[in-house]
């Protein structure tokens, strides 16, 4: 078993990085070259939203990308926000996004589940094992 | 690959070439530059994704929130998009039943409710 952990400060220019990794990795690991594209915007998607936490709760800590294949592809992206933040995540309809009335903030937090469930089939979103915050747990299955 | 944005106009339309990939940390470069053509004037916008290679829900969210400023001030906007990841992504979020979508600039323009490219 391979594991490679990643650990950045809250912020959006670093996203990018630790969707660059989780696809080198990924690859390394045998995962199929069609289901690239959604790891990458899956990854994304999870680091996105932690980065969205910690700088709402106003949190210096990292947010951490751990990445390992043993036996499947599994990533976690954990953050420490308060766990009553992170959990209530809610997938939007075409009434719902067009609404006048949704916030920017909220659209995207929607928008962002609705990726993240739909490219993903082994996807879970629990609180962490120690101290406070999420984790978004995603598995994809190795080719080889 | 970093964002590039590039204007012009054909006909009566507003077409922002957007190209590369539009994050949580390129979007609000987006959101500016939607804005500044809103401001400016321009009511009929399309925005090109061809040479888009990422989008994201950050990206999408200042796409919805161009759309939603133009309706309110009886524009139109329009998306022009035929790349299947991409369309993956729109249909994913439901987002496909909100943008008008389109496989070219020609084909936004003849569809644009507004009547501008009739």
């Amino acid at each position: 078993m391979a594991t490679v952990r990643l650990s950045f400060s809250p912020a959006p220019v670093h996203v990018r990085t630790a969707r660059l990794v989780g696809v080198a990795v990924a690859r390394r690991a045998g995962v199929r070259e069609d289901l690239l594209d959604e790891v990458r915007l899956a990854i994304g998607e999870a680091c996105t939203r932690a980065v969205a936490l910690h700088r709402q709760y106003g949190l210096p800590d990292p947010v951490l990308v751990e990445m390992s294949d043993s036996g499947a592809y599994q990533v976690r992206v954990v953050d420490r926000a308060p766990i009553e933040a992170g959990i209530g995540l809610a997938a939007l309809n075409a009434d719902e996004l067009a609404n006048e009335s949704l916030t920017d903030e909220a659209l995207t937090t929607g928008v962002g589940f609705a990726l993240l469930a739909g490219f993903v089939e082994d996807l879970q979103v629990r609180p962490v094992d120690e101290g406070v915050g999420t984790e978004v747990r995603m598995v994809w299955p190795v080719g080889r | 690959m970093e964002l590039s944005l590039a204007t012009r106009t054909v006909g009566e339309h507003t077409v922002l070439e957007v190209g590369g990939e539009v994050d949580v940390y390129t979007a609000p470069r987006l959101r500016e530059r939607l804005l500044e053509l809103i401001d400016g004037g321009a009511r009929q916008v399309i925005v090109d994704l061809g040479r888009v290679d990422f989008l994201d829900s950050t990206g999408l969210g200042v796409l919805v929130g161009a759309l939603k400023r133009l309706r309110s001030a009886n524009g139109s906007f329009a998306l022009v998009c035929d790349k299947e990841p991409l369309l993956k992504i729109f249909r994913i979020t439901a987002l496909d039943q909100v943008f008008p979508l389109h496989p070219t600039i020609e084909a936004a323009i003849a569809a644009d409710p507004s009547g501008a490219g009739a």
